[in-house]
This record gives structure tokens, sequence and C-alpha cells, in this order.
């Protein structure tokens, strides 16, 4: 008899591994009946993880994280075996913005800390001119989107918290509030940067990979009680996405892949913007130019399904930075213990990669990751807050 | 009871809306402000400066609720969902039901409590009725198919109406299917041989 399961997901691109491994009969091979929920907000995924009324969740995972920690809700321990996807989100300015950092920049805006410096530059202006601070989009407080945009603006002297306002809003709602001016930017995953510019409301500033080489996005999560209690079915849930991930990061496959997503009760796009994010050859600006990067959206590539521990310990660090968090040395091991690679090696029975080394943050500014030392990271910064108690 | 709460329903369906609304009402809470409209959402709670919010589970917006937990500067009083750690059958009927409450301020726990029963018992009513307006819909559907196929089949046939009914349920009987199933295919096979 095969098991029922529900799983739930935000319309994102990097929900592909997810849903492709249902939709293409993965999941049904193992022996797993699986429902997918779209769901319309984080706090409803994370809730809905958290009683029960999902067996797993396509999850952001500071969120997953964050639950673990009992940060800002209840404390319901979280666990990941399968990565569904490493970088993928994009900062999107609009264009009176990007001219103005264009104006103010020393340099070529397309490097992150030659656009930092020039944002802290627009900044100081506008302040001076007594003109309201200007305010960015994001999607969660406990959001990649919210560190990506935190840890990029602050390299080039600006303080997220002092200078400029940050403001929670849905994915789907993102496109709007440029276009009405309620923000100025944004970071969001795809396909929300590519759907700005096509309406010629916004421009790709930056990839997150060109911000963080390797910036954990999504997990796949399930409760650690449940994972206990079914390690069977867990361990065909992490085969069923393996085998998903490897079709979609086989380029032939992507227009298939685009189709699948562009589904309404999928993602609800048109297939050929979310085969740019597949491709990473994405259009930036309204007037039609193009960055190409192989690296925008890693599904299994690059490690990228199996959960890193390292990448989990520094969205810790920046929950700590950002007075989300105290640090302390309990909570690090908590935050890293989200991330199982452990679970993701013996469900796929290859031996533990324990060879080779994870892939490094790689950011583009301060000194590299120490996993073991968040002290250190924060030493690194005279930008940020004092750590929660 | 004490009805000087202040409270917020955001929701974008304007029948719930109402519906809880009434109920808050009925319970004696006079202080109840209604926003379908979702834009600058945090801006319009800050000024209604309410003690409990009440949101629908369908609405993103629960996402922009979260940040007033992180953002505490910025309100004049702290934020709490209506969750912990000893109460997860409450949450977990809520969840179920649709609805999500936010308490502000340091309200007691059994004031809030009540309120947010009545958002279930209102929610779950207003599910039912859907599914019974759904069902009704979908009765009138079937009857229209089957007016049609009656049609189809007095005329091919030269039957009474009577007769041509009596023919579809037997049909239906035999092949196990339901009647509007049947005169839906009669419908398709008139329309091809049109």
């Amino acid at each position: 008899m095969s098991e029922h399961l529900r799983i739930g997901f935000i319309p994102l691109c990097d929900a592909t591994a997810l849903i492709v491994a249902v939709d293409k009969g993965f999941t049904a091979a193992e022996g797993l009946d699986v429902e997918l929920v779209r769901e319309v907000s984080w706090s409803n995924v994370r809730d809905k993880l958290n009683i029960g009324l999902f067996d797993a969740a396509h999850l952001i995972a500071p969120v997953a994280i964050a639950s673990s920690l009992g940060l800002g809700h209840v404390k319901v321990p979280i666990i990941a075996p399968f990565g569904l996807g490493v970088n993928g989100n994009a900062i999107t300015v609009s264009p009176p913005l990007h001219a103005a950092l264009h104006d103010a920049a020393d340099g070529d805006i397309r490097d992150p800390l030659v656009s930092a410096k020039a944002l802290a530059r627009v900044v100081a202006q506008r302040k001076g001119r007594g003109r309201e601070p200007l305010t960015f989009g994001m999607t969660f407080p406990f959001s990649t989107h919210n560190y990506h945009l935190r840890f990029w603006m602050a390299a080039g002297g600006v303080d997220p918290d002092e200078d400029v306002r940050l403001v929670v809003l849905p994915p789907p709602y993102m496109v709007e509030s440029l276009r009405s001016q309620h923000v100025d930017g944004f970071c969001v995953g795809a396909p929300w940067n590519s759907v700005a510019v096509d309406l010629g409301i916004g421009h790709i500033l930056h990839f997150v990979s060109e911000i963080l080489a390797h910036a954990m996005e999504k997990l796949l999560a399930v409760r650690q009680r449940w994972a206990d209690d079914n390690p069977d079915v867990l361990m065909r849930l992490v085969r069923a996405h393996r085998r998903a991930a490897a079709f979609v990061e086989d380029t032939d496959n992507h227009a298939e892949v685009a189709a699948i997503l562009a589904a309404p009760n999928r993602i609800g796009v048109e297939p050929e913007v979310i085969l740019r994010t597949l491709d990473g050859h994405l259009k930036v600006s309204p007037g039609g130019a193009y960055r190409d990067d192989p690296r925008y959206l890693l599904v299994g590539r690059e490690g990228a399904g199996r959960p890193d521990p390292i990448q989990a310990a520094w969205l810790y660090a920046q929950m700590v930075r950002w007075g989300q968090a105290p640090l302390s040395a309990e909570m690090l091991a908590a935050a890293k213990s989200v991330c199982r690679p452990d679970l993701y090696d013996a469900a796929l029975a290859e031996a533990p990669a324990s060879g080779e080394p994870s892939p490094a943050i790689g950011a583009f500014a301060g000194p590299a990751f120490d996993p073991n030392d968040i002290e250190g990271h924060l030493a690194a910064w005279t930008i940020k807050r004092d750590p929660a108690n | 009871m004490a009805p000087t709460l202040n409270i917020v329903i955001v929701d974008e369906n304007p029948i719930r809306a109402a519906i809880l609304e009434d109920g808050v009402r009925e319970a004696g809470y006079v202080r109840v402000t209604r926003i379908a409209e979702t834009s600058r959402l945090l801006a319009r709670i800050y000024a209604i400066d309410p003690d409990v919010i009440l949101i629908d589970l369908e609405n993103p917006s629960r996402d922009v609720l979260e940040q007033m937990f992180q953002m505490s500067r910025a309100v004049k009083r702290p934020i709490a969902m209506f969750v912990d750690q000893s109460d997860t059958a409450s949450i977990e009927a809520a969840v179920d039901a649709g609805v999500s409450a936010y308490i502000v301020g340091n309200l007691q726990k059994d004031r809030i409590k009540t309120i947010l029963d009545l958002c279930i018992s209102r929610f779950n009513a207003f599910s039912r009725l859907q599914g019974e307006l759904d069902r009704a819909r979908s009765a009138l559907e079937e009857r229209k198919v089957i007016d049609r196929a009656k049609g189809i089949l007095m005329k091919a046939m030269n039957l009474t109406e009577e007769d041509a009914y009596t023919l579809l349920r037997k049909t239906a009987m035999n092949e196990n299917k339901k009647i509007a199933e049947v005169a839906q295919s009669v419908i398709m096979a008139a329309e091809l041989f049109k």
C-alpha cells in the first residue's frame, strides 16, 4: 500500500525538485502518494508543518532554523534531509534607484561592493535633502532575502535598520509594490525578479550568487519527530528528490520542467520566464540586457541537495548579527543540526562525502566564514545589533 | 466581560469577515474594524492600534504581520501570536479552521481564548455554508444537464419526458454511474452527431 503524504509549498522556482518529484512520478515510484498543497505564506507553511497538517514542506532555510530554536514562535525541532535549492534570489531595484546608483557609483555597479557603496551615497544624499528613507521588500523576518539584503548593504556602510526601511512583502505582492512605489527595491526568489523586469518596472541589480557564492535557500523540511517515526518513508522521499534534482539539472529537460512548473496549480507563470531561471540566462533590464550565470539557481549540482550544517551556521550568525537570536554554543549546535547530510547519505547508500570539503560561503566582503567562530564573524563588522537576550 | 478590546479583522472575503464581525459584536465587543485591502497593512494596523488581530490563513499578508514581532520598537506594545507551547489544541483547531490570531499587549489568556473559539466556530460555519452553496450549485447544474439530455432523447427517440428520464436512470443503474454523468454523455454524443 502506498503511503499518503501532504507536502506544502510556496509557488517559487526553487520548489522545482519537489514539484518534479511528484509530477514526474518519482515519488509514486517510491510508493509514496504525495498530495502537494500550494500555500500563500511562510507562516502558514511553518504552522501547518509544526502541527502536523503537513508531513513535509518546501521551507525557507532560516524558518526551519528559527522553528528549531524557538525564535519568534513555538519551538518545534525541524530537520532537513534534502536541500531543495542553493542561490536563486536576486535584488531588483526601481528604474529611478537604478539610475541614482549608477550616478553615485565609483566603478561598475555590477560589482556588489561598488553598488553597496553607491547605495550609501544615495542614502546620504536623500538624508541631506530631508527625503523619506528608501524602502526595500523582503519575504519574511527569518528569511535569506532579509539576510542577503542586509549583508550586501551593510558591507557598503548602510545600516539596514537605521538608514533604510525593510518591509515584509509576500513574493507575489513584490512586483505590485515596486510598481506602486511602496518599495524602491526588493530581494526575492525566482520568478518575481524577472516578472518585474518584463513589466519594465525593475532592474535586476544583483543575483545573490554574486553576493554569496553558495547560499542555502530552501529545504525539504520535516518535523524531527515525524522523521523518527517514519524513517523508511523519509529515505524514499529523499531518493525521489535526488532523482528529480538530477532530472532538473539535465539541460535537455529544462523545457519539460518549465512546462511542469508553469501549471496554474504549481507556479502559474509563463514557462519562458521559468526557463530563464533554470538556464541562468536572465533579462536584467527592461531595455533588454541579459546576464548569464549558470550558478544562478543550483538544484542538486555542487552538492546543493546535501544539506550543509555550515550554511545553517552562517544563517544563525546573521540572526545573531541582526539581534534576532542570542549567541550561544547550544543554539549554534541546534541550528547546525537542522541540516542532516547523514540522512541524505543514508538514503542514497552513498559513502559519506567526508573527503569533499563543503563549498565555501564565498561572500563578496569580509573574512572567510568559520562555522565554529561566530564571534569572529561578528567582530568583522561594525554595523550590527546587540544579540537578543 | 470587558467589551473594551479593540479588534481588527483582516480578511479579503467580505462575507466571511461580516460573519466574523457579527459574532465578535454579539459577544459584546464593539470596537471592531475590518480591513479587506492589504496594501500598507502594517501602517494601518499601527494607526488603529488594536489589542487583537484576526487574520484568515488564505491571506498572504500573514507574513507581513509576523514582521511585527521583529519591530517592537515601531509599535507601542509587545505583540504575540496566539500560540504557546501549552495550548497546541487551540492553535491546531484554529489553523484547521483557517484563522489565526495575533495579540497585542499582555491580554489575559482566557479572554483571547473566548475570541479565538468564536473565530473557529464562525470560520467552520462559513466553510459549511460554502460547502452547502457549492453542493446546491452543482445540484442545479446537474438538473440542467439532465433536462437537456431528456430533451435530446425525447426528440431523437420520440419519448415522453417520463420515459426519457426512466431511460437515463436505468442506464445509470446498469452502468453504475450517476444520472448526471449519463446525461452528460448523451449531450456529448448529440453534439458529435450534429
